[in-house]
Parts: structure tokens; C-alpha cells; sequence
């Protein structure tokens, strides 16, 4: 009992030190990022392995969420005889949520694990170490563009993704089920707000992108150096992106939607 | 003035303690080798020197300066005239070798391009690497590898060079170009170098100076000769290669004969 | 680093994607179209009850949106529901005596300020008053009345 409750503590010091590493280790990211203006060929670099990279699974996926989102909304519309109100209803299902989340989850696991592997393989293999001796912040040189990159490219990924999701709700709405092309769009015209609903969703998706960049640099400069170390880094990362974007979600739609 | 003076350095891994009191002093411009077995620290050491660990007590002063007193940019300006060769090589390895060797040049200069080919390509063909390099890292060997990362560590032309187990992984004959290397190089660019070794032949061979350690502590300094007529049994051990004697091979704890008996493991 | 030139296209390409996804959003899932349609005039109307009226909620006429609510407040002195109405500018010669409904698009829809247009020829100015209202069905309501009158209806 005595050495549960001190294993207990142990894990309790462990956790809030870990807890302290990752948010010194976000403070030193942030201040690495204006440097970055000047050499922005790193940062592109990194949105092309992060960004460009992850395009085709958000298309993919976005599509066939937003065939599925018409195909299930129109079953249960039809019933109230509401199957004009379509569009609203895959537009903001998309915009509010599943555009920013699911995405995310997907970038999550695309790109964030990736992320996780690349720093944790390179601190194991002594090249973080080396950079140091060479007088090269890793943090600057490798950390910070990708961090930045992460933050640029999860609302355009989400945005697509959103688009494409659309898109799809109107291919199965209108091409399979008939609903009537106008009222799809002007109801979904009339019931979605610029600011309400899709500014809120491009501030979800850069808080989640920022989030789920941090977590994987971190959990990659924080892993063991050996390679069962980086591979329960990446499946750290994975899991506790996961959990920090359906929680954030839900304190973010609370302060936005909830009035 | 030693470039590098090192007193009563205490540094602990955990409950391991790895250095217990070490004073060291590396004189500008010779070759000084830091010896002893597998796991006693050296490397540990060479990172407490270049300011990635902090000591627990103790100070370490390079070129006049407080390493662990320094600021991180001043910590950062310091390193520009320190050059590592890690023991590992730690090429980076989404680059080739050329774009290695070239990464410090452009980081810290604003040199032309046409300059910094220059500049990389006489540093590899110092190290005889010159046609491997459009091969990446994951092509080389271990032991091309590190001479990669030595033509790295020169680039910049620093005021210092601490090479980290330069000699393992390498042919004989490529042992040999090795060896005359470190030495042209620190005649030619006037560096001080630290090696640190467990090649008894190659590394007395070089060094102007040498330190043996072992169990945390400086066990004897003195040049090559007068190591090799130290009356200390355990110099003489580890000069000559013996396997037996004041050196333990076995990592410290209990006895096997003990640990058979003892189903539990409790470590 | 050395840095390919389609490495710089693709990424390109990807921020440009990204952005157009956001205007489409903008655009054509939004009601971004109707913030720029400010321009017109504003009438105002009273109601009994507005039920579940709210601001930005569509005025129409014969179907076609005429325009859209732009504030709903409480008269201090009649206590009726006062609503102003933004009418879009091209609708300028709606009569005088139109007269001003609240209905619910489908059973459990949103709903809708519905115009019927009157017989004078005057116009609807900016500031102007609609004073023909119905206000808006409350189901509850509706279906109260309903029983009641089967209520009395089967003595
Ligand atoms: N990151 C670490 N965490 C905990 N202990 C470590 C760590 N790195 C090294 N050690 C311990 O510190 C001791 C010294 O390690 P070091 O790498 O300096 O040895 P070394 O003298 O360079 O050995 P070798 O000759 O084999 O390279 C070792 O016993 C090792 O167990
Ligand atoms: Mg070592």
C-alpha cells in the first residue's frame, strides 16, 4: 500500500515534470519562430512534407465524410419531410466540427506521428546532439519550421477538407437522392454565418494544429533515444493528440456556440 | 594557460556516479588523449566539455570561460570554435555527404556558393571522400562516416577538435591516414585536440599527452613514455591489454556465483 | 538547403488550394454573399409575438427573400415585439399598406417574416412603419385552441 502510494507520487512528480519540459520546450519554439521570417525556405520545406503530403488522405476522407453525412442526413430528414434542409445540415456539421476534428485526428496520424519518428529517430542517432556542437539550435534550425508548418497547414488542410465534404453531401444529395439544387445551396447559404460558423472553425482547426504539432516535436525531442523509445513516442503522440483534440473541442464549441 | 582546465568535477547519473573529483588540463596546441575503459565516462566527459551536461560541482573553464557560466548565445558562440566528432558520426541524414560538410559553412557564413564547394571539396579530399559525395549517410560505412564528420568538424576551422573514439571501425590502412590526419591537422591549423580513446597503440602514437581514468577519477596523466614505465599495476594493465587484473570487466554489483544462487531478480 | 523548385510549386499550389477551400467556404457555403447587401432600407414592424424569430432571419415575399431581420426589441410601451427589417435595395417600390406575417418554413423549420403586398401606391420608405401584422403561430397554442374546439365542438 505505502510503496503504491509512493509509486503513485512518483508518477504524480514525473507527470508535472514532463508537464514543465513540454511547455519550456513551447516557449523556446515560439521564440525560435520569428527567426524563420528570414530563412522561410525551411518552413516550406516543412509544408511540404506536412502539408502537401497529408493533402490526398484529407481529400479522400473528406469526400467520402461528406457522401456519408448526405446519405445519413437525407434518411433522417426526409422523415420531418426536411430534406430541403440538406445543405444546412452537412455544412455545419462539416464547418463546426468534423472539418476541424477529423482532420485533425488524420493529420494527427499522418503527419504528427511522422513528426514524432523523424525528431526521435535523430536525437537517437546523436544528430540533434551534433547540431548543438555545431553551434545550430536544433530548436531553431529543425523544431521551430516545423512547428510553424504544422500551424499553417491544419486549417488549409481542414478548409479542404470541409470544401470537399461539401462537395460530396452535394454529390449524394443532389445527383443520388434528388434533392433540389437550389434549396440545397441557399438553405445552406442562409443558415451558415461567416464569422459563427466558419471562423470559428478555422480558429478550432489552428488551435488543434498547433496542439498536435507541439505534442509531436515534443514527444520526438522528448523520447528515449532507442528505438523502442521513438516507438512508443509515436504512439504517444497518435493517442494524446487524439484525446487533446476531442477535449479542446469540446471546451472550444462550448465557449463559441454556447451562448 | 592550458586551454581547457577542468577541477573538481563531480557528475552524477542517477544514483551512478561517473566522475568524482577529476582535475584535467589540456595544453594549447599538443594532442591531449583521454583514456580508460568502455563506459568510464569519456564521453560523458567530452559533452560536459562542449556544455550539452552541466556538472554537479565543479567548473570547467575553455579558453578562459565558465562553459556552464555562459549564456546561450554566448554558450552557442563558443561552440563555433569548438569541433566534435561524435563517436556515432551523427551525419545528418536527409543530407548528403556534401551538403554535410557544407551544413555548418552555411549556417554561420554568408559565404558564396561557389566558395563553399571550394572549402567542402578540399576537406574531403583531406579525408579521401571526395568522389563519395553525392552518396548519402545510409550509403557509407561506419568508418567513412566518421571521417565525414571529421572533414564536418574541421569546416569551420576551429580553435579545437575533441574527437570521440576516432580509431574504431577503421581498416588498418584507413587507421593509419587516420592518425597522421589528426596530427597534420592539429600541426597544420595549430588546434589542440582531445582524443579520446581505447586504442592503446594508435592513441599513444598521437598523443602529446595522456590521462587514464577509471571509477570516476584521473588514475594517472604523464606523456605515452612515461605511462609505459609507470610502475602502476593497473597502467601497466590497461597499456598492455592484459585481461586480468586491477580492472574489473564486469559492470559493478553482486557476484555471479551469487546472482545464480539468487532466483530473485531485485536489481 | 538546396532547394528543388517543384518542392516550392507544390506548396504553393497546396496554400493556394487552401485558401480557395476557405473562400469557397466563404462564399458559397456562407451567408458571406448577404453581409455586402447592406445597402438597402429599413422598416419596421410589431408584432404580438415573434415565437422563434431571430435577427438575420429571412423576409420574403411571394417567396422571393426581400430581405432580412435585422433587430428585434421589446416596445416599452406597448410591450409588443418592435422587428426591423432590412430591405434589400433593388425591392424599392414595395406598397405602403403591405402587410406583414410570421410563419415556420415546414413543420419544424426556421422561421420567416412572410409579406403580402397591399393595393397603394406609395412606396415602403426607409424608417417607414408596417402596422398590418399577424404574429407568429405558437404551436402550443395552436393546438390548445385545436383541442378546445373539438372540445366544444363534440357537446
Ligand atoms: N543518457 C544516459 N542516461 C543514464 N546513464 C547514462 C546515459 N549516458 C551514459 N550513461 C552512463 O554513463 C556512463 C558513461 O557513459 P559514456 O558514454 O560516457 O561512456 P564511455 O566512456 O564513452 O564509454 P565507451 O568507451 O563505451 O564509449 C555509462 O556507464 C552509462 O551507463
Ligand atoms: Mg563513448
Amino acid at each position: 500500500m505505502i510503496n503504491y502510494i509512493r509509486s503513485l507520487g512518483r508518477w504524480g512528480l514525473g507527470s508535472f515534470e514532463r508537464l514543465g519540459r513540454a511547455h519550456i520546450f513551447l516557449v523556446a519554439m515560439l521564440a525560435g519562430v520569428p527567426g524563420l521570417f528570414l530563412r522561410f525556405s525551411l518552413v516550406i520545406q516543412q509544408l511540404f512534407s506536412i502539408g502537401v503530403l497529408s493533402v490526398m488522405l484529407i481529400l479522400i476522407s473528406g469526400l467520402f465524410v461528406g457522401m456519408v453525412l448526405g446519405l445519413q442526413g437525407y434518411n433522417t430528414l426526409v422523415d420531418f419531410g426536411a430534406e430541403e434542409s440538406l445543405g444546412v445540415m452537412v455544412s455545419l456539421s462539416l464547418v463546426r466540427e468534423l472539418g476541424p476534428v477529423v482532420s485533425a485526428l488524420l493529420f494527427a496520424g499522418r503527419a504528427g506521428s511522422a513528426l514524432t519518428a523523424e525528431i526521435g529517430l535523430m536525437k537517437s542517432t546523436e544528430q540533434l546532439s551534433g547540431m548543438e556542437m555545431m553551434a545550430v539550435d536544433p530548436i531553431k534550425r529543425i523544431i521551430a519550421p516545423r512547428f510553424l508548418a504544422g500551424i499553417i497547414s491544419m486549417p488549409l488542410l481542414a478548409a479542404i477538407f470541409s470544401a470537399v465534404g461539401v462537395l460530396g453531401g452535394f454529390l449524394v444529395g443532389h445527383g443520388l437522392l434528388g434533392v433540389d439544387d437550389g434549396a440545397f445551396w441557399s438553405q445552406m447559404q442562409a443558415k451558415t454565418d461567416l464569422f459563427e460558423d466558419i471562423f470559428n472553425g478555422v480558429i478550432k482547426s489552428v488551435v488543434f494544429g498547433l496542439v498536435v504539432t507541439w505534442i509531436a516535436l515534443f514527444e520526438g525531442y522528448d523520447a528515449m533515444p532507442t528505438s523502442e523509445g521513438v516507438g512508443r513516442a509515436t504512439t504517444r503522440t497518435v493517442v494524446h493528440s487524439a484525446f487533446a483534440i476531442l477535449g479542446l473541442d469540446f471546451v472550444l464549441t462550448a465557449l463559441m456556440f454556447g451562448d | 594557460m592550458p586551454l581547457i582546465k577542468i577541477r573538481d568535477l563531480h557528475f552524477n547519473r542517477g544514483d551512478r556516479v561517473i566522475f568524482d573529483g577529476v582535475n584535467i588540463d589540456i595544453q594549447r596546441g599538443k594532442v591531449t588523449a583521454i583514456m580508460g575503459p568502455s563506459g568510464t565516462g569519456k564521453t560523458t566527459l567530452l559533452k560536459l566539455i562542449g556544455g550539452q551536461l552541466r556538472p554537479d560541482k565543479g567548473t570547467i573553464e575553455v579558453d578562459g570561460q565558465d562553459v556552464h557560466k555562459l549564456s546561450h548565445s554566448e554558450l552557442y558562440e563558443l561552440r563555433k570554435r569548438m569541433g566534435m566528432l561524435f563517436q556515432s558520426g551523427a551525419l545528418l541524414t536527409d543530407i548528403d555527404v556534401f551538403d554535410n560538410v557544407a551544413f555548418p559553412l552555411r549556417e554561420h557564413t554568408n559565404l558564396p556558393e561557389s566558395m563553399i564547394r571550394d572549402l567542402v571539396l578540399m576537406k574531403l579530399q583531406a579525408v579521401g571522400l571526395r568522389n563519395a559525395r553525392r552518396l548519402s549517410p545510409n550509403e557509407l560505412s561506419g568508418g567513412m562516416a566518421r571521417r565525414v564528420a571529421l572533414a564536418r568538424a574541421v569546416a569551420l576551422e576551429p580553435m579545437m577538435i575533441m574527437y570521440d573514439e576516432p580509431f574504431t571501425g577503421q581498416d588498418p590502412i584507413s587507421m593509419g591516414t587516420l592518425v597522421n590526419l589528426i596530427h597534420r591537422i592539429n600541426d597544420a591549423m595549430k588546434l589542440t585536440s582531445i582524443v579520446v580513446s581505447h586504442d592503446v597503440a594508435e592513441t599513444a602514437e598521437i598523443a602529446d599527452y595522456i590521462y587514464l581514468m577509471s571509477g570516476g577519477k584521473i588514475i594517472e596523466h604523464g606523456s605515452p613514455v612515461q605511462l609505459k614505465d609507470s610502475g602502476s599495476q593497473w597502467v601497466q594493465q590497461f597499456m598492455q591489454g592484459l585481461p586480468d587484473g586491477p580492472v574489473p570487466f564486469h559492470y559493478a554489483g553482486p557476484d555471479f556465483a551469487e546472482d545464480l544462487l539468487n532466483p530473485e531478480d531485485n536489481a | 538547403m538546396m532547394q528543388s523548385k517543384s518542392t516550392e510549386i507544390t506548396v504553393g499550389m497546396f496554400v493556394a488550394a487552401g485558401i480557395a477551400a476557405l473562400f469557397v467556404l466563404a462564399m458559397k457555403v456562407s451567408n458571406l454573399g448577404d453581409l455586402t447587401e447592406e445597402k438597402g432600407y429599413q422598416v419596421t414592424a410589431e408584432f404580438g409575438n415573434v415565437g422563434g424569430l431571430k435577427v438575420r432571419s429571412a423576409v420574403t415575399m411571394a417567396g422571393v427573400r426581400v430581405g432580412r431581420v435585422a433587430d428585434i426589441s421589446l416596445d416599452p410601451k406597448t410591450f409588443d415585439a418592435k422587428v426591423t427589417l432590412n430591405m434589400y435595395p433593388q425591392f424599392n417600390n414595395i406598397p405602403i399598406d403591405t402587410s406583414a406575417s410570421i410563419y415556420t418554413a415546414g413543420l419544424l423549420g426556421e422561421q420567416y417574416i412572410g409579406l403580402v403586398a397591399g393595393a397603394e401606391d406609395e412606396s415602403l420608405k426607409n424608417g417607414d412603419v408596417i402596422t398590418l401584422t399577424q404574429p407568429a403561430l405558437v404551436l402550443e397554442q395552436v393546438i390548445g385552441q385545436f383541442l378546445y374546439s373539438k372540445a366544444e365542438g363534440s357537446d
